[in-house]
């Protein structure tokens, strides 16, 4: 090998497709390290998305069904009741749900898709008491001038009948809404946005 | 007896000749500037403070078990019932917000003497990232003890990042691993906070010190001692880094630890601000906290975040509060370092700045909240005072840069003679 002569075009080309070559593997290897972090199988089920048959649910009736290991509600307002929510915006925490506790197509003023159809996880912000559905417009014992909404016993907490926190109760924010979509008229997936919206 | 322990110097020294070099190069042979003050014991502490936590951490994965389901218990049986486990924990918990306050008042020292100014600008790079290393560490540690505050707060630093667009959604899932704080969550946080973390951590630490070796100290002064030397080749403003500094950094180590054991022992938890209540309930994903906060040493930038009404907005500021510090070298032209030869618009900035970032620590710790009312009676509009204030904050805490660098860069300073040798030469 008495070869004095260093021939750098040929190194240099060498060197680079070398280090392509190189580069491709490694960034080829580092896949499995990365997906490794996506949710496992066994999350993925846990969290599945849930379907809801809602054609038995009558106006004012209330479904529960269970969605990653939380109790869901899915409630059908009556025009009645969606006409009080505008009523009550002076004495709530945060009536406009600025704060992030819906997907942000429920950041409306019924806090739903659909105005009727009212889907929320049935757990008080306080201290994860599971509020009572109180949907009658009448006098309450907590409340004489009650519109209908959620009340907690743990700790009175009362909500509206779009979730909204009540100003003067120990709860600090409005019920949160999961994300969910409308399969047909008869049914309703927990747990997955409508396509297009976040 | 004298004679073995020469015979063994020799026979590694003929294997290992660069060793006796290397220490002379770091430790006796380090010609550091003579004026060091008070505030040169922040770095010597800050190793001291790793040292710390790194023993300590590695006696508590002992006991520590890693999941959801045993985390909590596990720090209790800790705290209960292992021997003088309690100790070895509260030295690791109150060492980390210790960690904190030396680094602040390390880079605190670098922006009052001009540390970071050529020719030290990597040394100051390297800084930065072991900060953000630091922080993520402090995060991360925050969560292993799987209390209700170590879920919430995961749960909102984590949800930061889905205000990445397009991906934002899929990157809170993949760094959760669930779609909550979960078990996934916890056990690769442990993997990070006690294996991946430190090692990085240690060799930006190494990167750090290698660095400020080449270039040398920065001083009080901001004056160069490399430029006068004696015939030997030494600064004349130079003393040896051993033994002299060592002898001085071991007194502030001395009274370090002696703040340090008064915590530990007195106040572990400092009245919520090092360990906050909610973190002694487990952690409970149906159970919001009243008010989730981070711990002490994120609130400046967690204020920023608040301050900010939409949440893309927001977090592009709390990313940027951050990245605005790595630019400082670049900023800042002004020729002179040392704040004492500076012009007095850079005083009141740098103290500005200061007030500035205690004062977004109050309002992301929430005291602003307890304070308006206080001040301007209970009918105040709470939301609407804190928003003006934080806002007014967020301003001049990016104005500081702004000031920074139009101040220097259209000569707006009028500094003073900086002298040939350090002050304090004779």
């Amino acid at each position: 090998m008495a070869n004095d002569v260093v021939d750098h075009g040929r190194r240099r080309f060498l060197t680079a497709t070398t280090a392509v070559v190189g580069g491709a593997g490694a960034l080829c290897a580092a896949i499995p390290f990365i997906k490794s972090w996506e949710p496992s199988a066994r999350a993925m089920n846990a969290g599945a998305p849930v379907l809801a048959d809602i054609s038995k649910v009558e106006a004012g009736q209330r479904l529960a069904i269970e969605w990653r290991g939380q109790p869901v509600w899915i409630i059908n307002r009556t025009k009645a009741l969606l006409d009080t929510l505008p009523l009550a915006n002076d004495g709530l925490k945060d009536p406009k749900s600025e704060v992030d506790q819906q997907p942000k197509f429920a950041q409306n003023a019924a806090r739903s898709l659909k105005p009727e159809w009212f889907v929320v996880v049935g757990i008080c912000t306080h201290l994860g008491c599971s509020p009572a559905f109180v949907p009658d417009i009448k006098p309450e014992p907590f409340d004489p001038e009650w519109k209908g909404g959620f009340f907690c016993p743990c700790h009175k907490s009362r909500y509206d009948i779009a979730g909204r926190v009540f100003k003067g109760v120990p709860a600090p924010a409005n019920l949160v809404v999961p994300p969910y979509k409308f399969i047909d008229d008869r049914h309703i997936m927990i747990g997955v946005n409508p396509e297009g919206a976040a | 007896m004298a004679k073995v322990l020469s015979s063994i110097g020799n026979w590694v020294n003929e294997r290992a000749p660069n060793m006796m070099p290397m220490y002379r190069k770091h430790m006796t042979e380090y010609y550091a500037p003579k004026n060091f003050n008070f505030w040169y014991y922040f770095g010597s502490l800050a190793i001291v403070v790793l040292v710390n936590q790194i023993l300590t951490g590695i006696f508590l994965t002992m006991f520590y078990k890693a999941g959801a389901a045993t985390a909590f218990d596990s720090v209790e049986y800790i705290m209960r019932d292992v021997q003088w486990g309690w100790l070895i924990r509260y030295m690791h918990e109150v060492g980390a917000s210790m960690f904190f306050i030396v680094v602040y008042l390390h880079m605190f020292r670098g922006l009052m003497y001009g540390s970071y100014k050529k020719p030290r600008e990597l040394v100051w790079l390297l800084g930065m990232l072991i900060f953000l290393v630091l922080m993520a560490e402090g995060f991360m540690g925050y969560v292993l003890p799987w209390g209700n505050m170590s879920f919430w707060g995961a749960k909102v630093i984590i949800s930061l990042f889905g205000a990445v667009p397009y991906i934002g959604d899929t990157l809170v899932q993949w760094i959760m691993g669930d779609f909550n704080p979960a078990d996934a969550t916890l056990n690769r946080f442990f993997a990070l906070h006690v294996i991946a973390l430190p090692l990085v951590l240690l060799l930006l630490v190494v990167l750090h010190i290698a660095a400020l070796h080449e270039v040398g100290s920065n001083n009080p002064d901001g004056v160069e001692i490399k430029k006068k030397k004696d015939a030997n080749g030494i600064p004349l403003d130079g003393i040896p880094f051993h033994p002299y500094y060592t002898v001085k950094d071991l007194f502030g180590v001395g009274f370090f630890l002696i703040l340090c054991a008064f915590i530990i022992f007195f106040q572990p938890a400092l009245g919520g601000w090092f360990l906050e209540n909610d973190n002694f309930i487990p952690a409970n994903n149906l159970v919001t906290p009243a008010d989730i906060k981070p711990v002490w040493y994120f609130t400046p930038f967690y204020g920023i975040l608040r301050m900010i009404p939409s949440k893309g907005l927001g977090v592009l500021a709390l990313a940027a509060s951050i990245a605005v510090l790595f630019l400082v070298p670049w900023l800042d032209r002004g020729a002179v370092k040392s704040i004492r030869y500076r012009g007095r618009g850079y005083k009141i900035a740098l103290f500005s700045f200061v007030v500035v970032f205690v004062l977004l620590g109050a309002i992301g710790a929430g005291k602003t909240t307890e304070w308006i009312p206080q001040l301007f009676g209970a009918k105040a509009d709470v939301t609407f005072i804190e928003n003006l204030f934080g806002r007014a904050l967020t301003l001049v805490y990016f104005g500081f840069f702004a000031f920074l660098w139009a101040y220097t860069y259209f000569g707006l300073e009028k500094t003073k003679p900086v002298p040939e040798r350090v002050t304090t030469h004779e």
